[in-house]
């Protein structure tokens, strides 16, 4: 259905279960995707997986120079940059009262930071091109807030303010800014839940199930397309009615 | 004119859609020449690809019109 031939995307945390569909959703409308994430086997997997136009470049968000030299890397992969997807994300959850700077800083740069950092090295190219796609995954708990999740919550809440603030300044050049708020969806990060939180988590998803990343991934690949052309500063929720907003 | 000044003159002109008679010394980008700030933003950055140069954005807020560009690129190469 939608056609993104010619077009080379950026995925970070690709490594995992969400950026991983959605990397493979890019690639299987015909995009050429640049793989990133901090563990190189299971990108190289994933790319050997994908075949033809699939590059592995590992790299480390929380590394500030690792992350600016990361836009360039993948146009000399790739031959060009149209489409970001700011996907990796860490959690380092406690209680409030007992969380240290530390994790809040964590999160926040890992996050937060090296998404604006990311951003800021793909403007350029895109407004040359005229043309340009920035998808930023935040969550549906940036929205709502969740108990033990502070630095999470603030982090996903202030992607969606920054993605708004940089749709405005570059809507004009064809470049559209949006997020996709995932609620809970089957991945390892959420294996770690038992049971019983299992089932309170369901009992609030009017849905009655987890979502599957590749829910996620087909909601970015709508907002990469040439379609969405006119879809900017918006939050997508694939949340299956958990919140609806 | 020097040749950088009728280099930098045709980037205005192209990235502008602004006659080229307009683009005098003191033409303000921004109150004469019609740019916004985006515009502004991306004439230095085709100025930094035709020169060859870097321009740091705390230089590129001082390049206001047309004759600042010049003399900015001139010293800079």
């Amino acid at each position: 259905m939608f056609d993104l031939t010619g077009k080379c995307a950026l995925v970070t945390g690709a490594s995992g279960g969400i950026g991983g569909a959605i990397a493979t959703a890019l690639h299987g409308a015909g995009a050429t995707v640049g793989l990133s994430g901090t563990r190189t086997a299971p990108l190289e997997e994933l790319a050997a997986s994908l075949g033809d136009r699939a590059h592995v470049l590992p790299c480390n968000l929380s590394d500030a120079e690792a992350v600016n030299a990361l836009p360039k890397q993948a146009i000399e992969a790739m031959g060009g940059l149209d489409i970001l997807v700011n996907n990796a994300g860490i959690t380092r959850d406690n209680l409030f009262m007992r969380m240290s700077e530390e994790d809040w800083a964590q999160v926040l740069e890992v996050n937060l930071t090296s998404t604006m950092r990311l951003c800021k090295g793909v403007v350029r190219p895109m407004m040359k091109a005229r043309w340009g796609r920035i998808i930023n995954i935040s969550s549906i708990v940036g929205a709502t807030g969740n108990p033990g999740q502070a630095n999470y919550a603030a982090a996903k809440a202030g992607m969606v303010g920054m993605s708004k603030s940089i749709a405005y300044e570059v809507a004009s050049r064809g470049i559209t800014v949006n997020c996709v708020a995932p609620g809970f969806i089957a991945t390892a990060m959420t294996d770690k839940l038992n049971d019983e939180q299992k089932s309170g988590i369901l009992g609030q998803i009017p849905a009655g199930r987890m979502g599957e990343a590749e829910e996620i991934a087909a909601a970015v690949l709508y907002l990469a397309s040439p379609e969405a052309g006119y879809v900017t500063g918006a939050t997508l929720h694939v949340n299956g009615g958990m919140a609806m907003l | 004119m020097s040749d950088v000044a009728d280099r930098v003159r045709k980037i205005v002109v192209e990235h502008l859609g602004v006659e080229e008679d307009k683009v005098v010394e003191n033409a303000s980008f921004i109150d004469d020449l019609g740019a916004d700030s985006l515009d502004t933003v991306e004439l230095v950055m085709a100025f930094e690809e035709e020169f060859g140069i870097e321009i740091p954005d705390d230089a590129a807020e001082t390049i206001q019109t047309f004759g600042d560009a010049v003399r900015f690129i001139k010293e800079a190469q």
